[in-house]
């Protein structure tokens, strides 16, 4: 990995402007702060995960990346290039995958689009012949380039497009929701696809995503935000330690009984004679066990594991209680 | 020298969306023969009602068969070419919608281009044919003794007249941005009849635009300077140099439409959907 800044966000904030109406012709006005003071740098040649849970400030942070928005403070450059002042310029150096809408031109034989982009990317004709070739041959687009856009399933749909955005060999590349509605077997195709361009070219890829195996399968390095700040930027693994996650121990007793009372485990959900206790991770769950099988009158037990997700979960804090119910 | 790159940019984005616009129409041929025959049809409607008219009366407020074909044709065909270019720009509104106008802003070229030959349509020739074919027989029958600056006159006002209504979808679809913000804004608050908050931009886009802010600059597309070459009194006493004052008309409208373009998306950009 190099170590040349690519992407840098120097105390970016993004406000909005919300006119409330309050009354007959009466408004009120309110700053909403979707992204505040977020700073990072990303460097070349790196695969990031950027989550968060929705109205989080993650699109408008790819917006602000790719040029679409202007942050309302902050300093933020793209291959050196200031997006919203020379949004053209960057375009030319970006490539920008939409997964909820297409690129493509969904009457026109799905090679179209790839001509269209070839004269309005202005690309080199041998570049361009090049890049169809083996952009084709990794994402298996053969068959598909003299179908009709419309006929095509989602999943060929997203690998069309994501061969739309890698036409001009961009330098990186954003990815918004990249593998949502996929099946299985598209997911991994995609999945692959992405980290052989990685490889193979040095793309830095910066990713949104609601599916974590996305980010524990592609990304090396993984950023949560949530409301608008960055609540953690590092490797995936570390977010366990990060959200202090812990592990949940479910065990069913003889008859109802009050909470059970074991520290530092503490009972989460009693559900009859079953009942939940979260523990933090780093116990040992043996010892806990043993403790409760000399108090209470056991029945049967099973240990949970935490999920990446539960952690991310926690991560969000109003959204941990919630969390847990699903995990229960 | 950039500005010329930026049209000469945008002209050339116009061309390959258009013709991926056209491309696409043709995919479904029938539809398209269709359409472009209802097009010719409603719209040649419009001068049988006038000629039904004239099979009662010998004028109109005073004006005879060709002269009233003679206006009708200057802005039909002025409106035609306008249409034909940028008339679909109040998808504008739809396409701030469902952020697919997003998808605009990360391509290297200019947006207003983009936007313009967007749902490009050939079947628009149609009015332009019609526009055409009424300005052509008003020329043939109305009683004018074409001095010089008469003729030059006539495609004069045409190209003006397309530039000036241009200016207005152009202004139009700055509107919808700001309409689009506000409409977006209230749908965050009033969670309830948001379908019919989404209706203002699109209606005000269309209806507004070019029911009543049409009728402000048509004063110079043809009234003026066709009172001048039909030698009749100017509308409102205006001294008779303005009958030449279109191109400048235009050229101030085009320029005024230009600034609220960019005063709108610099809007969109800092304010976001």
């Amino acid at each position: 990995m190099q170590d040349d800044a690519f992407i840098e966000l120097d105390g970016v904030e993004k406000v909005f402007d919300v006119r409330k109406k309050t009354g007959f012709l009466k408004r009120e006005r309110r700053q909403v702060r979707a992204v505040d003071s977020i700073s990072f740098t990303v460097a070349r040649g790196e695969m990031v995960g950027y989550i968060g849970p929705n109205g989080a400030g993650k699109s408008t942070t790819i917006k602000m990346l790719t040029g679409i928005l202007t942050p309302s403070a902050g300093r933020l450059r793209v291959a050196g290039i200031d997006p919203s002042r020379e949004r053209k310029r960057l375009a030319h150096r970006i490539g920008v995958v939409f997964g909820q809408r297409t690129t493509l031109w969904w009457d026109l034989p799905l090679i179209d689009s790839y001509k269209l982009m070839h004269r309005m990317y202005r690309i080199p004709d041998g570049r361009y012949r090049e890049n169809l070739e083996r952009l084709v041959e990794l994402l298996d687009l053969g068959p598909l380039l003299d179908v009709p856009v419309r006929q095509l399933s989602l999943g060929q749909r997203m690998r069309g497009d994501i061969a739309a955005a890698l036409l001009h060999d961009p330098e990186v590349l954003y990815l918004d929701e990249p593998t949502i509605g996929l099946d299985v077997i598209s997911k991994a195709k995609v999945r692959e696809f992405l980290r052989e361009v990685n490889a193979e070219r040095g793309t830095t890829v910066l990713l949104t995503t609601h599916d974590l195996q996305d980010v524990e399968q592609l990304c090396s390095r993984v950023m949560v935000i949530d409301h608008g700040r960055l609540m953690y930027d590092g490797p995936l693994a570390g977010l366990h330690e990060v959200g202090e996650s812990e592990r949940t121990l479910v065990v069913d007793l003889e008859r109802e009984l009050p909470p059970i009372e074991a520290a530092p485990a503490r009972v989460v959900k009693v559900e009859g004679p079953r009942q939940w206790l979260a523990f933090p991770a780093g116990e040992s769950a043996a010892v806990l066990v043993a403790r409760i099988a000399a108090e209470y009158p056991l029945v049967d037990l099973s240990v949970r594991e935490p999920d990446i997700e539960a952690v991310i979960a926690k991560m969000y804090g109003e959204q941990a209680e919630k969390a847990q119910r699903a995990v229960s | 020298m950039a500005e010329r790159n930026a049209l000469l940019d945008g002209l050339r984005a116009y061309r390959l969306i258009a013709g991926m616009w056209v491309r696409s129409s043709m995919t479904y041929r029938t539809s398209f023969v269709v359409t472009v025959f209802g097009n010719l049809l409603v719209t040649g409607l419009d001068f049988v009602a006038i000629l039904l008219m004239f099979s009662q009366v010998d004028s109109l407020g005073g004006w005879s068969l060709a002269e009233v074909a003679f206006l009708y044709g200057l802005s039909v065909t002025a409106f035609g070419i306008a249409d034909l270019v940028l008339g679909s720009m109040d998808v504008l509104g739809a396409r701030m919608r469902d952020g697919s106008f997003d998808t605009l802003l990360v391509r290297p070229a200019p947006v207003l281009a983009q936007v313009g030959a967007d749902h490009f349509a050939l079947r628009r020739l149609g009015r332009i044919t019609q526009g055409a074919v009424v300005l052509g027989y008003a020329l043939v029958a109305v009683d004018v003794d074409w001095s010089a600056p008469k003729v030059v006159l006539v495609p004069v006002m045409v190209v003006s007249g397309a530039a000036i209504f241009s200016a207005v979808f152009v202004a139009g679809a700055a509107f919808q941005i700001f309409a689009q913000d506000a409409a977006e804004v209230q749908n965050a608050f009033t969670y309830g009849g948001t379908t019919l908050l989404q209706y203002p931009p699109t209606v005000f886009g269309k209806d507004l635009v070019r029911g009543v802010t049409f009728m402000l600059p048509l004063a110079f597309v043809n009234w003026v300077p066709a009172a001048y070459v039909l030698g009749r009194p100017y509308p409102i006493g205006l001294p008779e140099w303005t009958a030449f004052a279109s191109p400048l008309v235009a050229a101030v409208c085009c320029a005024l439409a230009g600034l609220a373009w960019r005063t709108g998306l610099r809007s969109y950009r800092s304010t976001g959907s």
